[in-house]
């Protein structure tokens, strides 16, 4: 064993690493619980592309699309856990990825020098949407397909370049078979193709700038703010937390498995009661809600351009506030990251009583 | 706090049975680690294996019936799945009914076989089979084919295993 590791670290310079791992320190106050989330997402990430692998082996994009996911749900040993884990674990991903987003927010953590690691996150985050949008038309049931007819006719409304897109990306004026076929291509090839040297280049400026202190330690002299070592003091704790992570999705996957609905069928009505993924709820309620006050087009189009003026706001965000100051600038973000954060909450929680 | 860590020190010496605290959780965390790495290696060793054993029930078959075989011409070759395995069905021009495996004993290939030919030869490796026996009579092949019981009835053919 101690023969191995001689070789190892004479070859790879573990010692050196592992040195530098407990050099770099973790800043410990009230707030660090809230250090974890990016590691609970990259966990979750994990876990989505081992499980997305596994479904890999069983899955048929195209025409057969739902009858492989059928077999996968119904007939494959453990299919229905495997297919459930997927799917929580990617509810959990965008969560954790929400919850990572918010306290880098209200820590201030995207102010100078980690700009970049803000917006190299806002772009992780928009894939990950993405992904979610992709994958949920995989299992081509009914609710699936409706789901992205609805998505794809808000892509629709788009003057000019709307249709024109919308129908590239269906390969048609409809879902059906193609449009699978290139989610999936999407979904599996080209989103991690992205996703993935940019979640490297993400963990390496955290590695390069170290945790941010929240304005609140600010006061503190920087020789009397407390702080552990990564490794192992940190660490142990991360992978405790990735631990917690994984039972719950275990627990979820077993507890409340995916169900398949019927087969997609293009003269079929749309599901009653049919509704966005929970992440995509707020953006479908505050259309909702803008559409019944400015009735058609116009209301759409109102409801979507506001939506996108607060995202490009909410990502320039490092522009404006981007100083280690507390001034009106700063208190100005923190407000309006509470409006954000209460915006979402409300109309999320608003779309599911009204459903 | 020095009292804290004296009595840190003292749990860390073995009892008098040998037990150390970090000897149990040493053990405990390994313990830990196998039961998860069973509980998430089962379902996907089960999830990959279903095919498997999907094929191991097919091939559990005792006899195939094909329709219609009895009308193969004199002098030709049928080749049809004996559960999940290639086989063949030869009548000879003398009248003669033969059923073998057409997987070829040495590296799994698959088998053809054209009377009158004196042997049954492997394209892959030329091993050499007797086309009445299964004999294997020449080249790498280790065994003989699998022989099959033939019942020629009217409007069908059985075969089925010894």
């Amino acid at each position: 064993m101690d023969k191995i590791r001689a070789y190892l670290d004479e070859r790879l310079g573990l010692e050196g690493l592992l040195e530098f791992m407990s050099h770099k320190k973790v800043p410990i106050h009230r707030h660090s619980f809230w250090y974890y989330w990016g590691g609970i997402t990259l966990i979750c990430f994990i876990v989505q592309i081992l499980t997305g692998i596994l479904l890999l082996v069983y899955y048929r994009p195209g025409q057969g699309a739902y009858e492989s996911v059928r077999s996968i749900t119904y007939d494959i040993n453990f299919g229905w856990l495997i297919r459930s884990a997927h799917n929580w674990s990617a509810s959990l991903f965008l969560f954790s990825a929400f919850t990572h987003m918010f306290s880098v927010y209200f820590m201030k953590a995207y102010r100078a020098p980690r700009e970049l690691g803000w917006w190299s996150g806002m772009i992780l985050l928009a894939l990950g949407m993405l992904f979610g949008f992709s994958g949920y038309l995989l299992p081509m049931d009914d609710l699936a397909a409706s789901a992205t007819k609805v998505g794809m006719a808000m892509l629709d409304i788009l003057p000019k370049v709307g249709p024109w897109a919308a129908d590239l990306m269906r390969g048609g004026v409809t879902v059906g078979d193609p449009t699978v076929q290139r989610f999936f291509a999407l979904h599996v090839v080209v989103l991690p193709m992205i996703f993935m040297p940019l979640l490297g280049f993400h963990l390496w400026l955290v590695q390069k700038h170290g945790n941010a202190v929240p304005p609140s330690e600010y006061d503190t002299p920087v020789e009397e703010r407390k702080s552990v070592p990564f490794f192992p003091n940190f660490m142990i704790k991360d992978l405790a937390m990735w631990l917690i992570a994984l039972n719950v999705i275990a627990m979820l996957a077993s507890l409340f498995p995916f169900q398949l609905g019927e087969q997609a069928d293009p003269l079929k009505p749309a599901p009653p009661g049919i509704h966005p993924e929970w992440y995509f709820m707020s953006a479908f309620q505050v259309l909702k809600i803008v559409g019944k006050i400015i009735p058609g087009t116009p209301g759409e189009v109102v409801g979507m351009g506001g939506f996108t003026l607060g995202l490009i706001l909410w990502v320039l965000i490092p522009l404006y506030d981007g100083k280690t100051e507390s001034g009106v600038k700063a208190r100005n973000a923190h407000y309006f990251g509470l409006l954000a954060l209460g915006v979402l909450i409300i109309t999320t929680i608003w779309g599911y009583a009204a459903l | 706090m020095s009292e804290a860590i004296v009595e840190d020190n003292e749990q860390l010496q073995p009892d008098e049975e040998g037990f150390t605290r970090r000897g149990f959780v040493k053990v405990a965390i390994g313990g830990m680690g196998v039961v998860y790495a069973g509980a998430i290696g089962y379902p996907i060793y089960r999830y990959l294996e279903t095919p498997v054993e999907k094929e191991a029930s097919e091939a559990a078959v005792k006899a195939v019936d094909l329709k219609d075989a009895d009308k193969l011409p004199a002098g030709s070759t049928l080749m049809f799945m004996f559960g999940s395995k290639p086989a063949m069905l030869i009548h000879f021009a003398t009248g003669e009914w033969v059923s073998l495996s057409a997987v070829c004993q040495h590296l799994g290939c698959i088998l053809h076989y054209q009377p009158p030919a004196p042997r049954i030869v492997c394209a892959c490796h030329g091993g050499q089979y007797d086309p009445h026996t299964g004999e294997n009579v020449a080249g790498p092949p280790p065994r003989p084919l699998r022989k099959y019981i033939v019942k020629v009835l009217p409007g069908h053919v059985t075969v089925s295993k010894a």
